[in-house]
């Protein structure tokens, strides 16, 4: 393999996945704009570092953007404390000063007519291709340290993300592991922005967190699923980026990234889109289902067992759309609970059953509502037409105990059970 | 009488304004307390203060004789449900570990003795097979017993819970009740935030009845009388919240927190 190829792929990684590990505190700290904030901030640190002293050293960069970073993030902290400025106005205020302060630098940097202006702009926008064997030995030690000290103080971070009032009292060093988390994040956004630069880098920190999280409920693979998403996309991109000439690596991985996010959010079991959506798909056709029972049900009770009815028939009942109740009726025969003659459906026993269940949960609630809740009996029929779809057997089981097997509703119709 | 918790001459603001007014008293060992107040009356932040989470602007707190750092292993603190995110990653016995941190332990790992404490903290609470629910799963009442459990793996002397028994179910809170009272008999100090006047005769021993100022404190049979209560819940005292705002908009400076009831004024 290209060795060149290589060595960018190995530094973009490092930087990448050990930006998601620290990052993922920040997330679930409700943070996620400080990183950006940290990020826009390291400027002027590194121009400053890079006039006083020797620009090709990322070492002297480094310490710029680390101590500028410090700066802006305990200059937001004292913006907070010390006024009534709400959190995302301090977050800005800083955010903007520092990187105009930064570019204002940069633009006396290019009067001075400094050669070497190409190791400035990187931290503007990612230069990834630039990528030196120096620096590649700098983001190692860094993602070492960064790694090293998440998993040091996994305890501290985890206490301080989750109840920091409780981690102060049992006497954790709160102020130690605050200061160390800041350090850490950054060094993060210090290394990170090389590759992606300044304006992409809270994509760096954030995103990997944000899509783990829709895959998982527990913190370690959280921060180990984040780090792996970072890696691919830092893989692919650079990949795109060295197969496509004249395409930049920083956008391509926070590209990735992005759809990886994206598609984490769509897709994730539980709380993606798709998942959602498809409940609320199960949902409707279990309601849809229902209603149809108990309209074949009563008219059971109002005509005698056996009563045949057609579809326009339940159409001139209730009110439904004919395809629902099309997909509805071929649900129901699916599943056995009625049958199909030539002139119209019934009840089978099992769907007489399911009727008789939303019947009773109808009137069960209706008499709820006069009994308990003092409501008027021709107010309750729109609450309890909800309400027969959601009731689970346990809480008809308490319905039933706390009003004492009652017979009729309040309407005087009979409660239907079950061996009646 | 055995002190467990003693507050002197307490003075505690937010944004300048005065929340606790020179509160003074002294709380008994192997009780159960009540602090007992209406809304604002300070409660919280009494309990906050005890915890070295805010800073007294004058007065000072002492646990078993001793500044807080001197005891901290031997206190635990149980804050408000709501103060958390429960969607946080964790499941019921990462929490619960979470009250076998220790300064000193901070860098190691869990040890097996923490898990086994933090399993019997659990079956305390009845929530031993939710050991590895997810903490956003549980209701509220399970949630609050999570954070008892984590308060039991510390194996503390005193325990400062702040509102134990809001939003909590009748089984819950019977379960907690039955909890504090072994406590007791083990000889622990239970000192609990609490609003509601109606449940407070019932639950505690001894009451500190509060709002911004001590209205009194001391066995409740002794506080809990109509004067007292009137006092407490009978609306704000004018003259004191008066005060608190014009202190609070002026910024004006409250005595230097060096203040000792012992020590003379220079």
């Amino acid at each position: 393999m290209d060795p060149i190829f290589l060595k960018v792929v190995v530094g973009t990684t490092l930087l990448a996945s050990s930006s998601a590990v620290v990052g993922t505190f920040s997330y679930l700290k409700g943070q996620s704009l400080v990183g950006d904030a940290i990020a826009h901030a390291l400027l002027p640190g590194v121009v400053l570092a890079f006039m006083l002293g020797d620009g090709k050293n990322p070492a002297y960069l480094i310490l710029g953007a680390l101590v500028s970073g410090l700066i802006a993030h305990y200059g937001i902290a004292f913006i907070q404390n010390r006024t009534k400025l709400k959190s995302d106005t301090a977050v800005s205020l800083v955010l903007s000063t520092f990187f105009g302060f930064g570019i204002m630098l940069m633009s006396v940097v290019q009067q001075r007519g400094q050669g070497q202006q190409a190791g400035l702009e990187r931290y503007l926008l990612g230069k990834a291709a630039a990528i030196t064997m120096l620096d590649v030995y700098t983001f190692s030690a860094l993602a070492l340290v960064l790694l090293l000290g998440v998993a040091l103080f996994y305890k501290g971070f985890q206490l301080m993300t989750f109840n920091e009032d409780f981690a102060h009292a049992i006497g954790l060093p709160v102020g130690l592991i605050r200061v160390t988390f800041t350090v850490l994040t950054v060094l993060a956004v210090t290394i990170g922005i090389q590759t992606v630069g300044v304006v992409l880098m809270a994509a760096l920190l954030i995103t990997p967190a944000a899509a783990a999280r829709a895959w998982t409920k527990s913190l370690p693979q959280m921060i180990v699923l984040a780090a792996v998403f970072s890696a691919i996309s830092a893989v692919l991109g650079t990949l795109i980026s060295s197969a496509i000439t004249k395409m930049p690596t920083g956008p391509w991985i926070v590209i990735i990234l992005g759809l990886i996010g994206f598609t984490s959010l769509f897709i994730a079991p539980e709380k993606g889109w798709l998942f959602k959506r498809k409940r609320a798909l199960e949902n409707r056709s279990k309601i849809n289902r229902e209603n149809i029972m108990k309209l074949m049900y009563r008219q059971e009770e109002k005509r005698g067992k056996g009563n045949k009815l057609t579809s326009p028939q339940i159409l001139s009942i209730r009110a439904m759309r004919d395809e629902a109740l099309r997909v509805g009726l071929k649900d129901l025969k699916k599943r056995l609970w009625i049958i199909e003659h030539i002139d119209g459906f019934t009840l089978t026993d099992l769907g007489r059953m399911e009727g008789r269940r939303v019947v009773r949960l109808h009137r069960l609630w209706e008499l709820y509502l006069t009994e308990r809740l003092g409501m008027a009996p021709d107010h309750i029929h729109p609450q309890a037409e909800t309400m027969e779809h959601v009731i689970t057997p346990e809480i008809e089981a308490l319905l039933i105990k706390e009003l004492g097997m009652p017979q009729r509703d309040p309407h005087k119709s009979l409660i239907p059970y079950e061996n009646e | 009488m055995d002190k467990s918790i003693e507050v002197h001459n307490l003075t505690v603001s937010y944004h300048s304004k005065p929340v606790l007014w020179d509160v003074d008293f002294t709380l008994p060992k192997g009780k159960i307390i009540g602090i007992v107040g209406p809304n604002g009356s300070g409660k919280t932040t009494m309990l906050k203060t005890i915890m070295g989470l805010l800073d007294a602007d004058s007065g000072y707190t002492e646990i078993f004789g001793q500044p807080l750092d001197k005891v901290r292993e031997r206190v635990s603190y149980v804050p408000q449900r709501e103060s958390v995110d429960w969607d946080f990653p964790a499941d019921v016995m990462d929490v619960v570990l979470m009250g076998r941190y220790r300064k000193n332990n901070l860098f190691k790992r869990i040890t097996k003795e923490d898990r086994r404490i933090a399993t019997e903290a659990l079956e305390k609470v009845n929530l031993l097979e939710f050991a590895h629910r997810q903490i956003s799963q549980l209701s509220g009442g399970q949630q609050q017993r999570v954070f008892i459990a984590r308060s039991l793996a510390q194996q503390a002397d005193i325990y400062l819970m702040d509102e134990p028994f809001v939003g909590v179910d009748a089984a819950t809170e019977d379960a907690i009740l039955k909890l504090l009272r072994d406590m007791k008999n083990e000889g622990k100090t239970v000192v609990i935030v609490h609003h509601d006047l109606q449940t407070a005769n019932e639950y505690f021993d001894w009451i500190v009845l509060l709002n911004t100022r001590l209205v009194a404190a001391g066995p409740k049979e002794e506080v809990f009388t109509k004067e007292l209560l009137q006092e407490a819940y009978g609306g704000r005292l004018t003259v004191l919240s008066k005060l608190g705002d014009i202190i609070g908009s002026t910024e004006f400076p409250l005595r230097e927190p060096e203040f000792k009831e012992d020590k003379p004024e220079e």
